[in-house]
C-alpha cells in the first residue's frame, strides 16, 4: 500500500474559502491531516493598537462577514462592562433581533453549501433562496445586506420602526412554512442520510478533550449554548439548546437545521416583547480593564478577551473564534475518512476561514 | 461561404463566460455575494455565466479580499493558469485598496498590486447585482480586445491561448 | 476590573492543565498579552458547564513556556499562533509549524510586529526584560 500525500485546497470547488489541508493518504483512506493556514491571516488583532475603541466596532465586524453583527456585539458588550454601561432594553432586544438573524442567514448558508458538498444541488438553490428573504430583511431595516453595523458602544444606531416589526413577524412566519419540506428532505432523503449517517462520528468525550464549540459540541450530545448566560436579552426569552446524540455529520446537520427554526422562534418572541425607549446610552471617557466575554455565534462560542489602560486605543484585543476551535476535531475524525467523504467531513464543522484566522 | 472558427470561438466567448472565483483574505461577505448571484433571486446563469472551479476553464477572474503574504502567490499562480484573454474583477473595499485593513501587518493591499485588475467594484460588500454588472463590463473589454486582436494587420487568428498581452 | 485570573508560576502551567483535564474542564484559549518591558502575560482560559476559570502565569521575555498541547491537543493551534505573532519558544509542541503557521518564511517573521513585541528569541542576544 503507498503513501501519497495530497493537497486539499486553498481553492477548491466546494469551498467559498482558503482551507488548506495535507492529506496523507493510503489508497482512498486518509491517515493522516495537516492544517496549512495563513491565507487569509490579515493580522486584524494587532489594528486594536492603532484604532480608538469606537473605530474597533467596524474592524471586529469584519473579522466574518457571515456574523459580523454578533462579532460587534460581544466587542460592544466587552467594552460596556468595561464602563459599566446599562445598554437600554430596547437596545438589547434590537440586537438580539438582528443576531438571531445573522444565525438564521448563517445557517441557511452552511446547510445549502452542505447539499451542495454532495451533489445536491436543487436543495442548494432552494434554501439560498429562502435566505434571501432574511437578507431583505436586514437590507430593509439595517440598509446593509450582510454588515449590518448596526452596533454601538452603549446601545444600537437606529430603530426598527413598528410596521417593519409586523412585516419580520409575517416574513419569518413565511419562512419558516418554506423551510418545514426542505428540513423533511434533510433528515430523510436517502442519498443524504447515505452520505452522513455515521461519517466523521466524534464521541461524548473526545469532542469536549478538543475543545470543540457550538453545533459540533451540541451534535456530541453536550447541551452547552452560551446564550444560557443570559446575555443581551436572552433573560427574558425562552429557549433549549438543541442537541442530538450521535456525533456524526448527519447529527451536526439537523442541530444546525432544528436551530435555524429555534433562532426564528427567538425572534418572533422578541419582536412580541419589545418595550419602547432609548436606542443608546452615550459612553463617557475611556475603558480601564481587562475582561472575557463570550457570545454564542452560528458556529459556536465566540470569545473576546479585550483590555483597556484608560487610553482611547484598547491594549489588547483577543479573538477566539469557533472555528479556531473546532479545526481539532475536524483532525481528530479525518483519519479513517474516505477521501471522497473529505469534503463533507470538512464542511460539516462550518469552517469559516476567516474567522480563524483573522 | 468560408467557416470561421475563431468568430465562432470568440461569439461563444463572450455570450457565455466562465468566471472562477478566488477569495484571497477577504473577510466572506463578498464571496456570499458572489454565491448569491447563482442562486435563483438573482441567476447569472441566464447571462451563460458558469461558475467553475477550473481556472484553465474561466474567461472571469473575481478576486475578493485583501492580498496578504501568502497568497499573492497562489494568486499569481491561478491568474497565470487562466488562457488568453481574461479579464481580472476586483471585489469589495479590500481588493481595490486593502480597506478598512490597509495598514494591518500581513496586508500587501489591493489586488492590483500583484496582477492586472480591468474592472474595480467598490462597497463593503458590493450588492450582487453590482457584481453583475461588473462581470459584463468585463464583457465589454474582452470583445474590445478581441477585436483589436482580430483587425491587427499581419496577424490571422487571435493570440494564440498562453500568449502574454503586449505590455 | 481585572480578569479573575489565579496566578502561576511556569512550572505551574502543566500542572494546573493536568488538573483542569482530570476534572473535566474544556480547553478554550490561551492569551499573550505584551506588557513591554514587564514581558508577557499568557492566560489560560477554561470552560465547564459554562463556568469559567482563567489562570495567569507571568514570564519575562525570552523564556521557554511550556507547552500543554501534549494534555490538550486543541492548544496545538494557538500555541503556534503565540509563537508566529509573539515570538515566544514552547517546548514540546506535538505539531510544530516552525512560525509558518500564519506568516510566510521569506517575509522574515522576526520582524513583523505584532502587538507591541519588542523582542524575539535569539539565545546569544541579551533579552529586553
Amino acid at each position: 500500500m503507498t503513501r501519497s500525500i495530497i493537497p486539499f485546497g486553498p481553492q477548491h470547488p466546494v469551498l467559498p474559502e482558503p482551507l488548506h489541508l495535507k492529506l496523507t493518504v493510503e489508497d482512498e483512506t486518509v491517515v493522516e491531516a495537516i492544517p496549512a493556514l495563513g491565507y487569509v491571516h490579515r493580522g486584524l488583532e494587532g489594528l486594536a493598537q492603532r484604532r480608538d475603541y469606537h473605530q474597533m466596532i467596524y474592524v471586529v465586524e469584519r473579522v466574518c462577514g457571515i456574523c459580523s453583527c454578533i462579532h460587534a456585539m460581544c466587542y460592544c458588550n466587552a467594552i460596556e462592562k468595561l464602563m459599566g454601561l446599562e445598554v437600554p432594553r430596547r437596545a438589547k432586544y434590537l440586537r438580539v433581533i438582528w443576531s438571531e438573524l445573522h444565525r438564521v442567514h448563517s445557517h441557511l448558508l452552511w446547510l445549502g453549501l452542505f447539499a451542495d458538498a454532495f451533489g445536491f444541488e436543487s436543495l442548494f438553490m432552494n434554501l439560498w433562496k429562502i435566505r434571501e428573504r432574511v437578507m431583505d430583511i436586514n437590507e430593509a431595516t439595517a440598509g446593509n445586506r450582510v454588515i449590518v453595523s448596526t452596533n454601538i458602544i452603549g446601545g444600537v444606531r437606529r430603530d426598527i420602526s413598528e410596521d417593519w416589526l409586523k412585516q419580520i413577524l409575517k416574513d419569518i412566519t413565511e419562512i419558516e412554512q418554506q423551510l418545514k419540506p426542505m428540513f423533511d428532505v434533510m433528515t430523510n432523503d436517502y442519498t443524504i442520510k447515505k452520505r452522513t449517517v455515521g461519517k466523521g462520528v466524534l464521541s461524548k468525550e473526545l469532542c469536549h478533550q478538543l475543545g470543540a464549540a457550538g453545533p459540533t459540541l451540541r451534535g456530541s450530545g453536550w447541551a452547552q449554548d452560551v446564550r444560557q448566560l443570559k446575555y443581551e436579552a436572552f433573560d427574558e426569552l425562552d429557549f433549549e439548546p438543541v442537541v442530538e446524540y450521535d456525533g456524526d455529520c448527519y447529527s451536526r446537520n439537523k442541530v444546525r437545521f432544528r436551530e435555524t427554526f429555534q433562532s426564528l422562534e427567538i425572534v418572533r418572541q422578541a419582536i412580541n416583547r419589545i418595550p419602547s425607549g432609548e436606542l443608546a446610552v452615550k459612553p463617557k471617557g475611556n475603558p480601564d480593564g481587562e475582561i472575557a466575554f463570550r457570545v454564542e455565534q452560528p458556529r459556536g462560542e465566540l470569545f473576546y478577551y479585550v483590555k483597556c489602560n484608560g487610553g482611547k486605543n484598547p491594549e489588547r484585543v483577543r479573538i477566539r473564534t469557533p472555528t479556531f476551535a473546532n479545526i481539532p476535531p475536524l483532525l481528530a475524525m479525518l483519519p479513517g475518512a474516505q477521501l471522497a467523504d473529505v469534503p463533507v467531513l470538512a464542511l460539516s464543522i462550518d469552517p469559516c476561514i476567516s474567522c480563524t484566522e483573522r | 461561404m468560408k467557416f470561421d472558427l475563431q468568430k465562432w470561438i470568440n461569439e461563444g466567448r463572450l455570450k457565455s463566460p466562465w468566471v472562477v472565483h478566488f477569495n484571497c483574505g477577504s473577510c466572506n461577505g463578498c464571496d456570499i455575494e458572489i454565491l448569491d448571484c447563482l442562486t435563483p433571486v438573482h441567476d447569472v446563469e441566464r447571462f451563460g455565466i458558469i461558475n467553475v472551479g477550473n481556472p484553465k476553464q474561466a474567461d472571469v477572474l473575481l478576486v475578493s479580499g485583501t492580498v496578504n503574504h501568502r497568497n499573492k502567490t497562489a494568486l499569481k499562480n491561478i491568474y497565470d493558469q487562466m488562457q488568453h484573454p481574461k479579464a481580472v474583477i476586483a471585489i469589495g473595499s479590500c481588493g481595490l485598496s486593502g480597506g478598512i485593513f490597509y495598514d494591518a501587518y500581513n496586508v500587501v493591499g489591493g489586488v492590483d498590486k500583484v496582477i492586472p485588475v480591468d474592472v474595480y467594484v467598490p462597497g463593503c460588500p458590493p450588492k450582487p447585482e453590482q457584481i453583475i454588472d461588473a462581470v459584463l463590463v468585463a464583457l465589454g473589454k474582452l470583445k474590445a480586445s478581441l477585436e483589436k486582436s482580430d483587425e491587427a494587420p499581419g496577424q490571422e487568428t487571435a493570440p494564440a491561448a498562453g500568449e502574454q498581452p503586449a505590455a | 476590573m481585572m480578569l479573575d485570573a489565579s496566578t502561576i508560576s511556569l512550572d505551574g502551567v502543566r500542572n494546573s492543565a493536568k488538573e483542569m483535564f482530570d476534572e473535566g474542564w474544556r480547553f478554550v484559549t490561551q492569551t499573550v498579552v505584551d506588557l513591554g518591558d514587564e514581558g508577557f502575560d499568557i492566560l489560560f482560559h477554561y470552560d465547564k458547564d459554562l463556568a469559567e476559570t482563567h489562570y495567569r502565569a507571568r514570564v519575562p521575555k525570552g523564556t521557554v513556556v511550556p507547552s500543554i498541547s501534549g494534555i490538550y491537543f486543541a492548544a496545538l493551534l494557538v500555541e503556534n499562533e503565540n509563537r508566529d505573532l509573539f515570538g515566544l519558544e514552547y517546548d514540546g509542541l506535538v505539531l510544530d509549524f516552525n512560525r509558518t503557521l500564519y506568516l510566510e518564511e521569506s517575509g522574515d517573521p522576526m520582524t513583523a510586529p505584532f502587538c507591541k513585541i519588542t523582542t524575539f528569541i535569539n539565545p546569544n542576544a541579551k533579552t529586553e526584560a
